[in-house]
């Protein structure tokens, strides 16, 4: 497994985490949130793991998303730290 | 400092992931909406994860899914399967139920926060606070 | 407070830096983790169960017990968000368009209700534009969305898969019914007690394999007893057992997906959503 593929996989993936918890708008943290777990899936695939991504896939950028931006529809949408 | 090098090359990848939980952890004692925390949660659990899931990695090995198993329960008895060729499946297993069970605490964290701003109409935890302590 | 946070993590990271000098090298074959039971599970796997895919095998026979908790962590969470959202109360004011004409009818008191068809229809809170492409879209790709579902679940045995990966997906695809077409149209097609009754259905199917095991004389999940009863040969038994139990996973975690989905996105009341 190359170690280049691995690092700049993981980098992207601590851009998106810092970015998530940073931003002030909550739908954007949702959709960082769906991007932050398919760099995951990412790396899992790239490690050998193919039922944890698989996992992660369905479960992460598919029905945690939806349940996130569900939720910030029925709560303010705005936050302010 | 040259018997530092291999020593780095050969671990980085752990510091990488210690990075990644103390943003989670970060992320869950500081920031004040409970939102940003659950967040913060979340990735605090996907890194452990992730973490476990790669002590299972071996050099030169494949995916846990046994090759030329398929076709015929007779041809599967003379498979000489060596250890070392495929990745540890016991970390996998785990974290596959470590996952189910993050997503259900995530549907559940979610209910409560909507329960949450249905009674006090704000998600901040300062401004809960004093809510709380008027009544 | 974010002062005393930072110090937190700096000393948590620091003394997890410092720990991992200990660690075995990354990618050892002869490290503690890949020792003592695993070579065991790799190499004793197919002769035993039957089954090429490692993760499947020690996930549903070898750690059998795990996932029956784990399924039923997942119907305890389903149960949870229905207990803490489900809100029974009639909407004060409903609105209904009559459809012939364009007119927008108001009730104040919320008693009488208009019979909604061909001439009144229901209007939302939030008006959104009617969409064909969408709803032609989803309407066409549901099915083959559930029939990949169906697959993953059926074929986890030797590709990756399994239950909970198809139960998830099945989920999503009921969950894309509401988003493109209203939530409505999903909770009069699917009720709310057939959700329920799904998703205790799986648990029960979980453990009621595994007591039939007892009773046929073995342990708990012992599923090479099955052969009493099914006419499968002593290989391959445990292969099927193996299916009823995913097959349980699968039909929990769908339910409890959508149960989830429907009470968060309209605060448990059933009736508008995304």
């Amino acid at each position: 497994m190359h170690w280049q593929i691995d690092l700049i996989i993981l980098t992207f993936t601590i851009f998106c985490a810092l970015a998530a918890i940073t931003v002030k708008d909550l739908l954007s943290t949702a959709i960082l949130f769906g991007a932050y777990s398919f760099m995951m899936c990412l790396l899992w695939a790239v490690m050998g793991a193919v039922d944890v991504a698989f996992t992660e896939a369905s479960v992460g950028a598919g029905v945690s998303t939806v349940f996130f931006v569900a939720a910030v529809f029925r709560t303010g949408r705005r936050t302010k730290d | 400092m040259s018997e530092f090098l291999p020593m780095i090359v050969a671990k980085y990848n752990y510091w990488l992931y210690i990075v990644l939980m103390m943003i989670g952890l970060y992320a869950m004692i500081s920031k004040n909406n409970l939102i940003k925390k659950l967040v913060g949660m979340n990735i605090f659990q996907t890194s452990i994860i992730l973490f476990y899931v790669s002590i299972g990695y071996k050099t030169n090995a494949t995916i846990p899914i046994i090759e030329n198993a398929h076709g015929g329960g007779h041809s599967a008895q003379e498979l000489v399967i060596h250890a070392a060729d495929y990745i540890n499946p016991l970390p996998h297993v785990l974290m596959l139920t470590a996952i189910v069970v993050s997503v259900a605490t995530f549907g559940v964290a979610l209910a409560l926060a909507v329960k949450i701003y249905q009674r006090y109409q704000t998600l901040e935890e300062d401004e809960i606070r004093m809510r709380l302590t008027e009544e | 407070m974010r002062f005393i946070a930072l110090i937190i993590v700096f000393l948590c990271g620091g003394l997890l830096l410092y720990a991992t000098a200990d660690f075995p090298a990354w990618g050892d074959p002869n490290s503690p983790a890949n020792s003592y039971l695993s070579p065991h599970f790799i190499e004793k796997s197919i002769e035993e169960t039957g089954v090429p895919n490692l993760v499947t095998s020690v996930l549903a026979d070898y750690r059998g017990f795990d996932t029956m908790f784990e399924t039923a962590v997942v119907f305890c969470a389903g149960l949870a968000c229905f207990l803490l959202l489900r809100n029974y109360d009639r909407k004060e004011e409903n609105f209904y368009r009559h459809l012939p004409t364009g007119v927008i009818i108001q009730f104040k008191k919320g008693d009488k209700t208009l019979p909604v068809g061909k001439e009144f229809e229901h209007m939302d809170t939030e008006w959104v534009p009617y969409d064909l492409i969408i709803k032609t879209a989803c309407r066409i790709l549901i099915p083959f969305i559930q029939l990949y579902a169906l697959y993953v679940v059926a074929h986890g045995d030797f590709s990756p898969g399994g239950g909970f990966q198809g139960g998830v997906i099945f989920g999503s695809s009921l969950i894309l019914y509401a988003i493109a077409y209203n939530l409505r149209t999903l909770v009069q097609r699917i009720k709310e007690k057939m959700l329920g009754l799904f998703s205790a259905v799986g648990v029960l199917i979980y453990a009621g394999i595994g007591l039939i095991c007892m009773i046929l004389g073995g342990n708990f999940l012992d599923y090479g007893k099955l052969t009493q009863i099914l006419p499968f040969d002593p290989g391959h038994i445990r292969a099927y057992g193996m299916l009823g139990v995913e097959i349980g996973v699968g039909i929990t975690v769908m339910a409890v997906m959508v149960v989830i989905y429907v009470n968060i996105v309209s605060e448990g009341k059933h009736d508008e959503g995304l």
